[in-house]
């Protein structure tokens, strides 16, 4: 991107921010309610929480939440690549059509159960509703792959290997990135409800926490927080796709 | 030498593409294949690039029957041949990369390719960067890198305008010369059969056959283009098609 392109971005972000926590403080002033505090409040609790244990939450929750992700990639990306296979696919679809509607969340129990109460339950909850997002993209987007590629590797001497190296994985990675973008928002949602309780670590906790306490300041600092995550997240995925998916933006 | 032999085809879901399908190339020859679209020539290169195998019949290459991809041919697709995540250097070194050539023995190869095609300046660039004519000069590229004996082509010039067709008819034509490999060429373009072709093959609608042979010996100059016998040759090719689609 050229640089002055760039520089335009940075600042369209940066006043779409400004107006936002405009927006955030007439609404608090309009209220008049401590359950809204002023930006201003919130920023200063922010800023004390960094000097105190906010950033030991927040690194308990990033690692939550990128094993989540990473977990979720890890079997979601393999299986939807290699439903390129009209077999393979007739086999995958059913699986994935009855089971991709239903509200993961609600196995929380089972999975509790079956993994305990520690951060592998809550790491393998935010996996799995992630799994079937990235997995329905990819694998449409493998059925969607031309034959065409696939004759013409095969021509050039290709084996089995080679057409998941050269033509399925690259033509499904804008797919799979986009997806995992989408994912980010759900994944910390999810997030928000696996910390909400049995743990004393995370930005989730940090919610309820001071929620309980009815200390709104830092209800809000650990929100910000959260949202902060998010967008960083984000951010960088968006960097990732940009570069690993460079003949999609010349 | 490049043969057919009754060769037929018929897809699981029951079309039937190719019906007993004969013909010869000799060896260092050009061979145009016309018809009408949906008859069975992509299926017919396809078979000959050891990707599909026939239902019946035989294709065979230097006396031995195609039974997988080798790198004695080359397959050129009209649209996407080419992978729109690789550069053009990517593109044209991936049979090299597939046969297990070393980077260093690829850029040999491919370098002066790249040069010789006037693409030596877009060797980063991806093919979505590219007009649809230097597209095409990648494919080429990419089919001769394998230094092949025998070039199948499926339409490889159907996208491009006309001027931009004429060039690459040009270099082909050149290629062909040059070289010596035996060429395929399916094309529903009666001028370009003509133009390039030592023999047309006239295949009929769905289920395609060989309606008929017909000898081209006067093909080879660039300014055949304008002779009299070049009409001549286009108007007994058209009135072939005719009587094949009936």
């Amino acid at each position: 991107m050229p640089r002055s392109e760039e520089q335009h971005r940075i600042w369209s972000y940066l006043i779409a921010g400004i107006l936002l926590i405009l927006l955030w403080q007439v609404i608090a002033a309009l209220l008049n309610s401590i359950a809204l505090p002023m930006p201003l409040d919130v920023f200063s609790a922010f800023i004390a929480g960094l000097s105190g244990n906010l950033l030991s939450h927040v690194l308990v929750s990033t690692v939550r939440v990128c094993y989540g992700i990473a977990l979720a990639l890890s079997l979601a990306i393999p299986i939807g690549l290699v439903s390129y296979k009209d077999t393979m696919d007739k086999f995958i679809t059913p699986f994935i059509y009855l089971l991709y509607p239903i509200p993961h969340i609600v196995l929380l129990p089972l999975i509790i159960l079956l993994f305990g109460i520690g951060d592998l339950s809550k790491v393998i909850l935010i996996a799995l509703i992630v799994f079937f997002q990235i997995l329905v993209t990819t694998r449409d987007a493998a059925r969607n792959i031309s034959t065409n590629y696939i004759y013409s590797l095969l021509s050039l001497g290709a084996t089995g290997k080679d057409v998941y190296k050269h033509v399925v994985f690259p033509a499904c990675l804008p797919k799979i990135l986009t997806s995992l973008r989408i994912s980010v928002g759900t994944a910390i949602a999810v997030l928000f409800f696996v910390e909400s309780f049995a743990t004393r670590k995370g930005l989730g906790y940090l919610i309820m926490d001071s929620w309980s306490r009815m200390d709104y300041p830092d209800l809000y600092a650990a929100i910000v927080s959260m949202a902060l995550l998010g967008l960083s997240l984000y951010l960088v995925l968006e960097r990732v796709e940009k570069k690993l998916c460079a003949w999609v933006y010349v | 030498m490049l043969e057919a032999k009754g060769i037929s085809k018929v897809y699981p879901d029951g079309t039937e593409a190719l019906c007993e399908v004969s013909f010869k190339v000799p060896e260092g020859e050009s061979c145009s294949i016309i018809g009408p679209s949906g008859c069975g020539k992509t299926s017919l290169l396809f078979i000959f690039s050891g990707i599909l195998k026939p239902t019946s019949g035989k294709a065979l290459i230097a006396g031995k029957e195609v039974v997988a991809p080798s790198r004695e041919v080359a397959l050129i697709l009209q649209d996407y041949g080419l992978f729109p995540w690789k550069t053009v250097y990517g593109n044209v070194s991936l049979g090299l990369e597939l046969r297990g050539y070393g980077k260093k023995e690829r850029q040999r190869i491919v370098s002066p390719l790249l040069k010789n095609l006037g693409l030596s300046d877009f060797a980063d660039h991806y093919p979505k960067q590219l007009s649809g004519g230097m597209k095409q000069r990648v494919g080429f590229a990419r089919a001769l890198a394998l230094n092949p004996d025998v070039l199948l082509m499926d339409e490889p010039l159907s996208s491009l305008d006309a001027l931009t067709r004429e060039k690459l008819q040009n270099s082909l034509l050149s290629l062909w010369k040059n070289n010596r490999m035996t060429m395929l060429l399916v094309t529903h373009n009666i001028e370009e059969a003509v133009f390039l072709g030592r023999e047309i093959i006239v295949l009929s609608s769905r289920p395609g056959r060989v309606v008929i042979v017909v000898e081209n010996n006067k093909v080879g100059e660039v300014d055949y283009r304008t002779t009299e016998d070049f009409f001549d040759k286009c108007r007994e090719v058209r009135s072939s098609i005719e009587y094949g689609a009936t």
